[in-house]
């Protein structure tokens, strides 16, 4: 074997300094601090560490992480979407109204994630084609889309799917080999999304126009057909989520995912997303979207009420990104 | 044979006269020192050259062909480049994505194509190297000196077998050891009988580098002449139009 060059051995301290690497990653500490929560609430109480809970808390989480995959993609792009919320609710809804009217499971999902699309196509094109502002055009698909699905389900809740009822809840609300099936669904989505992120063109381009949107353009990256494909992804992630859910509840209401965009906002954001656009991680929302369930169940298990939980929430948007800024102020 | 040719190139903005009757040739590998006080029509005629927009009246040959540019991406497409200055890098991708931005590599898996990352490294590494610079493909350009910028952006322009680099003010914000730095870049590319026309207000960076000095002064060619038939007390003349012609 040849010795190294001096490059490569600079190469190497730069690059291959694993444990300074991960230290210094924001993920490596918002990992550690959900380890150390689960530890704490096992000590704690008894009701943490009991498998019905953890059950619960994988579940919940694993809802929460799998639209923190799209909104970190729409983070990283420069994006924001406030719109997941609603976008879940018509999703389940149409999969419910289609089968409770007879139809099959697999006509009603697709169904489902075709509106979850266009409404992500919607938001897409007035973003990318219409120059408007991420925040104002799905703000305004916040309300439109869930009050689109209250017209759809004239209000009611449903809770009887027709031919494949059970397969929907089992798809739902069961597990295999111990795991619940939201939590599969996530992992697969997770390590799909990180593979797209790193090894697609898309994720590339998606990263560059974060990064530096003018670059993107001068280079001649096709920036808005991009963002379009960037909301629908995330669109469809909330749309997918819809379906599990209702199968996990057993029945949907049109109050479904009603505030759910800032807990995965802050999913994303506490697991590496950065805001100003360029930064995030698929193991980053996962690990978010873990944190902040596990503290939003100790709030539960410790006694403390829940109207504390906007509070975490909303703290840990805004310290998640002060932490940001003062480390590019240091850099 | 030029590489690059002008012939009375006129460019007006309303009432403004930006560019009149601009005339002037570019051998292959010459280095161009283009220089003039603020709103003397440095950068419009840069623009005129990268397809930014067309001139008003006159001809533009390439190779002695002569060309018409709608876009950018014509002007590109017959070996013109430019080099913004920060506004074409991403600071958070890694120096050889940079250098492969909107034109990565990819190889098949199956049904779906990736990234080349390992193509991109060693192409960009021996980018680098022709460059004669330090800057490593993994690094993030984010931790990067103004000096290594410049590089990542210069080693795009080699990417595509650019005839002509165009670059307007490279060196107005960076500390002086990276304004050596890109002097050395701008040498490399001559050497590899690539042309470049520098833009600066910084009269010895101009002298240390260019074959060829260019003045304007509100919009008319002033003086064309080669560095070493001239000197900074003459330019600095031209430029304020202390001295009318040369
Ligand atoms: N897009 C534009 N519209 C109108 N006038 C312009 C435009 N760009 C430049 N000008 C005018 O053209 C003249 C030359 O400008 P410019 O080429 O930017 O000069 P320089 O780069 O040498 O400072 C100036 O008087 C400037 O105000
Ligand atoms: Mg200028």
């Amino acid at each position: 074997m040849a010795t190294p060059t001096l490059a490569e051995v600079i190469n190497r301290s730069q690059h291959h300094g694993l444990i300074a690497r991960i230290t210094s990653q924001q993920i490596f500490w918002v990992f550690m601090a959900a380890v150390f929560a689960c530890l704490a609430l096992t000590l704690l109480t008894d009701s943490f560490a009991t498998e019905r809970n953890l059950f619960n808390v994988t579940r919940n989480f694993a809802f929460v992480g799998i639209i923190a995959l799209g909104m970190t993609a729409v983070i990283a792009s420069g994006g924001i979407d406030l719109s997941v919320g609603s976008t879940l609710v018509i999703s389940a809804m149409t999969v419910s109204v289609i089968m409770s009217a007879g139809m099959p499971f697999w006509l009603g999902c697709l169904a489902a994630l075709g509106i979850s699309l266009l409404v992500g196509a919607v938001n897409g094109v007035l973003i990318a084609y219409a120059g408007m502002p991420p925040f104002v055009v799905t703000l305004g698909m916040l309300s439109v889309a869930r009050s689109l699905a209250m017209v759809l389900s004239d209000n009611k809740m449903i809770y009887e799917f027709g031919p494949d009822h059970d397969f929907l809840l089992w798809l739902g609300g069961g597990s295999t080999l111990g795991l619940p099936h939201p939590l599969i669904i996530m992992v697969i989505l997770a390590c799909l999304t990180a593979f797209a992120f790193r090894h697609l063109r898309w994720g590339q381009h998606l990263f560059a126009i974060g990064g530096n949107e003018n670059a993107a353009v001068l280079t001649g990256i096709p920036v808005a057909r991009i963002k379009v494909s960037v909301y629908m992804f995330s669109a469809l992630m909330a749309g997918i989520t819809g379906v599990l859910e209702v199968g996990w509840l057993g029945g949907v209401t049109t109050n479904l995912g009603q505030a759910m965009e800032l807990t995965v906002i802050a999913a994303a954001v506490i697991g590496g997303a950065n805001l100003a656009g360029g930064g995030g991680t698929a193991f980053g929302a996962v690990v978010g979207a873990l944190l902040i369930e596990v503290i939003r169940n100790s709030l539960i298990l410790l006694g403390i009420s829940t109207f504390w939980q906007g509070t975490f929430v909303g703290s840990f948007i805004v310290i998640a990104v002060a932490f940001d800024r003062f480390r590019q102020r240091k850099s | 044979m030029n590489v690059l040719e002008l012939k009375n190139i006129s460019k007006r903005y309303g009432a403004i006269q930006a560019l009149d009757n601009v005339s002037l040739a570019i051998a292959p590998g010459e280095v161009v020192g283009l220089m003039g006080d603020n709103g003397a029509g440095k950068s419009t005629l840069v623009k005129v050259i990268a397809g930014n927009f067309a001139p008003t009246s006159g001809d533009i040959l390439v190779s002695d062909q002569k060309v018409a540019f709608h876009k950018p991406l014509d002007a590109q497409k017959a070996g013109i480049e430019v080099v913004y200055q920060d506004l074409a890098i991403c600071n958070n991708l890694s120096a050889a994505s940079n250098v492969f931005l909107g034109r990565e590599p990819t190889r098949r898996i199956g049904p779906i194509k990736v990234v080349d990352y390992a193509f991109m490294r060693s192409k960009s590494a021996e980018l680098f190297a022709r460059l004669k610079s330090e800057t490593r493909p993994r690094d993030l350009v984010h931790k990067m000196s103004g000096g290594q910028r410049q590089a990542v952006a210069i080693a795009r322009t080699l990417l595509s077998d650019a005839k002509i680099v165009l670059m307007d003010e490279p060196t107005a914000a960076i500390s002086v050891r990276q304004v050596a730095e890109v002097l050395n870049l701008i040498r490399q590319l001559s050497d590899h009988g690539i042309s470049v026309v520098l833009i600066s207000h910084r009269m010895p960076d101009v002298f240390e580098v260019a074959d060829k000095v260019v003045v304007l002064r509100r919009g008319e060619l002033v003086a064309d002449k080669k560095a070493s038939d001239s000197s900074p007390e003459e330019i600095t003349g031209l430029i304020t139009g202390a001295i009318e012609h040369a």
